[in-house]
């Protein structure tokens, strides 16, 4: 065993309590309430949708939740119209 | 008066079928008139731990269905005179016990025995809240392990919400049980300590029940550990809980399952 893999196993109830902490400081906020990340999510992706075709596979989303912040990402890959053939 | 108590996690498999079977032997064992409840309808298994399997005629669908008294359902226990057991039903689904049916039971209940012990089944659906429903103090059986503390922090909320002593506005008196703790992992930072979980979901602790092969033992054989192996370190943890539920002040020390208990001695401290 190295002493890396020493050191990590050691600071393993650590890494589950600070998981804890982070987790559920965001499902009390959320739980019986909707959560603000998703419902920014959805609309986001529905007023995409009104002006483009978007392909849902081409959408993705990230969400970090974090202690004092959280991030939403959404990278959309928009279409381009279709290209016009140019004459010779 | 008759006080009901209700042994709920969210999480299957952390104990509550254990503590149930042995808080209500201890209590018992303590002269109080006690009646453990299964709540597992379609999946009981409370009869088995309390080794009165072979002994189930009626059950608690049968009576708030009708077909049977509350008195003809309930089983006493054969080594502890004060301790009865009412079993759940095994071949019905949980959609058979109605709200007003479960309300009348307990109303039953509590003209009978001092402690009703309501032992909840797993999950957050209806046979869980309707376990909690008529709660007056509720055990939260934790495992040190993120996903029972997670599901225990849900439950927690429904304690505060769906229960009828919520819904009047009462605070719910929630207590701790921490489950399959070894002390040896936790000092070595293996494992959440209690102080770790205590302070995530800010409920009092009841007691620590350490890692123990005498908890399977129990099982096995079908009597609650407090009743079979009473000088075990679970079985003593479990008795200082019980003491503690009836309001005595027990100092509580981490129990180890090696006899000398070295750590229970440097981490003597007091229950909340």
């Amino acid at each position: 065993m190295s002493l890396l893999s020493l050191f990590s196993r050691k600071a393993s109830a650590g890494v589950a309590r600070d998981r804890l902490q982070i987790l559920l400081s965001h499902e009390r906020t959320t739980t019986g309430r909707s959560d603000l990340v998703a419902i920014l999510r959805e609309e986001i992706l529905a007023v995409i949708a009104k002006h483009v075709t978007v392909d849902r596979d081409k959408v993705q989303v990230k969400m970090d939740r974090g202690e004092s912040y959280s991030t939403l990402e959404v990278d959309i890959e928009i279409p381009l119209p279709a290209p016009v053939k140019m004459a010779v | 008066m008759a006080k009901v108590l209700v042994v709920t996690s969210g999480k299957g498999g952390v104990g509550k079928t254990t503590s149930t079977a042995a808080l209500g032997a201890a209590l018992a064992m303590s002269g109080r008139k006690v009646c453990v409840v299964d709540f597992d309808v379609g999946l009981r298994n409370l009869d088995l731990v309390m080794g009165a399997e072979r002994r189930v005629v009626f059950d608690i669908v049968n009576v708030i269905q009708g077909d049977a008294k509350l008195s003809q359902a309930i089983i006493r226990d054969k080594r502890i005179e004060t301790l009865h057991l009412l079993p759940a039903s095994q071949t019905r689904d949980k959609d058979a016990l109605s709200a007003e049916g479960v309300a009348r039971v307990i109303r039953e209940l509590r003209e009978k025995f001092d402690w009703v012990i309501c032992d909840s089944p797993a999950g957050i659906e209806r046979g869980a809240t309707l376990a909690m429903r008529h709660a007056d103090i509720a055990v939260v059986v934790t495992n040190p392990e993120v996903s029972s503390v997670r599901d225990s922090d849900r439950i927690i909320g429904l304690l505060d919400s769906k229960t009828e002593k919520a819904e009047r506005g009462e605070r719910m008196d929630k207590r701790l049980l921490l489950t399959r703790y070894d002390s040896g992992r936790a000092a070595r930072g293996e494992m959440l300590k209690t102080e770790d979980v205590l302070e995530i979901l800010s409920i009092p602790l009841l007691g620590i029940i350490p890692e123990s092969q005498d908890v399977l033992k129990a099982s096995n054989l079908g009597t609650p550990v407090t009743v079979g192996s009473p000088t075990s370190a679970p079985a003593r943890a479990y008795v200082d809980a019980a003491r503690r539920l009836i309001g005595e002040k027990v100092d509580l020390t981490l129990p180890d399952d090696r006899r000398s208990s070295l750590f229970g001695k440097l981490f003597g401290r007091r229950a909340a």
